[in-house]
């Protein structure tokens, strides 16, 4: 039986990362996921875990010591936001490239200029290529079950990758919630001992790790690399499926909420799904079939499965709590649209950008945007695609203090 | 009993770094890592920076590394050998692993470890990992095509720093790399060459029986940035340390010692005559650069002669 805790998000995920006790960890501070590391300090320093943590001098060298401490033959774990993971742009693909089962919690926030320490998708969105396995979570509870599901996905053997477990900064991070906390046997057995695949350590066996490869091999090995992470949806799904079996609590590659037989959606990631609960709620009390569409694997992209639970509504509303510059809308956008086309599914499709650095988004301006679903469903005209949320257009006056 | 450095008892010792590598002729670069490796008894895990050495001994699907190796990127072998070491100690500290006594020696040529790698390695002496790194030292990015680095001697030509009618090569002075590693106190620093082989092979031993990290700055030749015949590799890197402008010295905790003085240290000139690189120095109009070599070389000779109570 779990225990039921006070926690904030960091804090529930601290406490993950304590069950799951990696054997090393290697992370560098920085808001909003500093108190994660702050907290598995304390871990260390009381030796509640058996964990080497490696207070590394920058993201850079967090990740590649991950890369080398992975590639020994271990569990590994770090954490990091915004400028820290963009830090790691480069070596993020060496883990994921060279098939290493990493697993990193992600707080989110938004990038620099002008620096911003609060919430958005602008960090791991401009990672969603690098070949990691990226999982949202909605709340603090969701935020330790899928870093504990994280492990076990990341190992399969059919996988071998890395995963990234997204949480949103301050908003998730640092508010206190009720969490369920598991007991620490049970969530051992339900991660299991790490099996080392080519563990540099084995010095009788000696391997090359990372060699230089050209035209002749590089392409086999790059479509090895996508099918392993396609083949990681199946495992989303059956870890989620045993997380539930085990814990009570299930998860699959997205959930719908009155999703079935709603006529307008929103389809949106994170904390904000939980804000859209409360006014497809209110909606729905009025009259009005709406629904919510939440992905909580966001790569690999579940296509077939949102295609299924959009097919048959009349519009959809896709809220991106980032942007792509010059692209034809937000990243979550792009994916809905591009899968939604190549199935011949002509729900109509229209984009919110909100949340930027921070920005609160409140009930009202998600009813407003299922406002605008149902007069698209009305006329049938679309009046801007791209639409950003609760921002002030035009010349800002800036007013200083005197 | 270890080996001992004796070219008859070496000899007998398989080489770690199988031949067949793809490295140029003359290059001195696989003589050290051969140096390296014979030098130690034990068990040893390699990481690599980006770089010739890197390229050129694991084309895929081949390998020269005939013991446990990685490459990650170009400034991080540092903070990758660091997690390797990392693990190690926590699987045996956790009774996952037999304890065995493994070296960890991480490879990176001057631009890996002087200019983009600085960081990774001054992050990992002060954490405190067993580990020896050796800096293969040729004195410019040479594996994108002879680029000037923080290491390249002042007034060298490189193809960023070209010997032009206004600009006659690099302006800058090198970096003193060796005493930036020093000053974080760690257990062992060194300078050393391959020409000299069983001073570089000692200082080897020391490094990793050392508790705690330890860096070897190794000058190493490259004939094609250099510009001197493949044959003379040795010979450049003998002028370099009997012009005192590479001295052979040690910092074992703290304490500065010479490990070799020429009987006669030699104009600069005779470092710089072989090598095209420093052609245009000799040209009228240019030879006030070599006095200003000359007069660096001094400082720094002088000074590391009161380091090391010599002078």
């Amino acid at each position: 039986m779990g225990r039921y805790m006070a926690l904030d998000g960091n804090s529930a995920t601290a406490e993950a990362m304590r069950q799951i006790n990696p054997d090393v960890l290697a992370a560098y501070p920085i808001t909003p996921q500093t108190s994660i590391v702050q907290t598995f300090s304390e871990f260390v320093a009381d030796g509640l875990v058996d964990t080497e943590f490696i207070t590394v001098e920058s993201e850079h060298s967090a990740m590649s010591a991950c890369i080398g401490a992975s590639a020994a033959g271990g569990r590994v774990m770090t954490a990091t936001s915004s400028a820290g993971l963009a830090f790691m742009w480069e070596v993020l693909y060496v883990a994921a490239s060279t098939r290493l089962p990493i697993v990193m919690p992600v707080v989110n926030r938004a990038l620099s200029a002008p620096i911003n320490i609060h919430c958005d998708h602008s960090d791991s969105m401009g990672a969603r290529d690098a070949g990691w396995i990226q999982l949202f979570s909605e709340n603090a509870q969701e935020a330790y079950d899928n870093t504990i599901q994280a492990v076990r996905i990341a190992e399969r053997e059919e996988v071998r990758l890395p995963v990234m477990v997204m949480s949103d900064g301050f908003i998730t991070s640092h508010a206190v919630e009720r969490v369920e906390i598991e007991e620490d046997e049970a969530v051992k057995r339900f991660i299991g001992p790490f099996q080392p695949t080519y563990p540099l350590l084995d010095i009788d066996n000696p391997v090359t790790y990372g060699p230089l490869d050209f035209y002749d091999f590089y392409m086999e090995h790059k479509k090895q690399q996508a099918e392993a992470i396609k083949r990681a949806k199946e495992m989303v799904i059956e870890v989620g499926e045993e997380f539930g079996k085990t814990f009570g609590r299930p998860y699959g590659l997205l959930e719908g909420y009155r999703l079935e037989d709603a006529e307008v959606a929103v389809a949106v990631l994170s904390s904000t799904a939980g804000t859209a609960r409360g006014v497809v709620d209110d909606l729905r009390g009025r009259g009005i079939k709406a629904g919510l569409l939440k992905p909580r694997c966001f790569r690999p992209f579940p296509s077939q499965e949102i295609v299924e639970a959009l097919r048959d509504k009349a519009v959809v509303g896709v809220m991106d709590r980032s942007d792509s510059f010059g692209a034809l809308g937000g990243p979550l956008f792009m994916e809905i649209c591009a899968a939604l086309q190549v199935q011949g599914v002509r729900t109509r499709v229209v984009d919110y950008i909100f949340g930027l650095g921070g920005r609160d988004t409140t009930p009202d301006q998600i009813e407003s945007v299922f406002c605008d679903l149902l007069q698209i469903a009305e006329t049938d005209k679309i009046e801007r695609l791209v639409n950003w949320l609760g921002v002030r257009e035009g010349k800002q006056e800036v007013v200083t203090a005197a | 009993m270890a080996t001992a450095l004796k070219l008859k008892e070496l000899s007998k010792r398989e080489e770690r770094l199988a031949p067949g590598h793809r490295l140029c002729a003359g290059c001195a670069a696989p003589t050290i890592v051969r140096q390296v490796l014979l030098a130690i008894d034990e068990p040893v895990i390699v990481a690599t920076a980006t770089g010739c050495l890197e390229v050129s001994t694991t084309i895929y699907p081949y390998t020269a590394w005939r013991i446990p190796w990685i490459h990650n990127a170009f400034e991080n072998a540092a903070s990758t050998l660091s997690g390797i070491e990392t693990m190690y100690r926590s699987l045996v500290k956790q009774g996952k692993m037999k304890e065995r006594d493994i070296k960890f020696v991480a490879f990176g040529g001057d631009g890996g470890t002087y200019d983009i790698g600085i960081q990774a390695l001054s992050g990992a002496l002060e954490r405190g990992h067993r580990l020896l790194y050796i800096c293969y030292d040729n004195q410019a990015y040479m594996n994108t095509g002879i680029q000037r680095s923080g290491a390249t001697p002042h007034g060298a030509w490189t193809t960023t720093s070209p010997a032009g009618k206004v600009i006659p090569g690099k302006p800058q002075y090198r970096k003193d790399l060796t005493a930036i590693v020093a000053a974080h106190g760690i257990p062992y620093v060194a300078q050393a060459s391959p020409h000299r082989w069983r001073d570089l092979m000692q200082k080897v031993r020391k490094g990793v029986a050392a508790e705690g990290p330890a860096f070897i700055d190794v000058l190493s030749s490259c004939n094609r940035g250099w510009r001197h015949p493949t044959n003379m590799t040795m010979e450049v890197l003998r002028l370099a340390v009997d012009t005192c402008f590479w001295p052979l010295y040690e910092v074992e905790r703290g304490e500065w010692k010479l490990t070799y003085r020429p009987k006669e240290k030699l104009p600069i000139e005779e470092f710089l005559k072989p090598q095209g690189r420093f052609r245009h120095l000799f040209k009228e109009e240019n030879k006030h650069i070599i006095e200003e070599l000359q007069a660096e070389v001094d400082r720094r000779w002088e000074a590391l002669l009161k380091r090391t109570g010599k002078a």
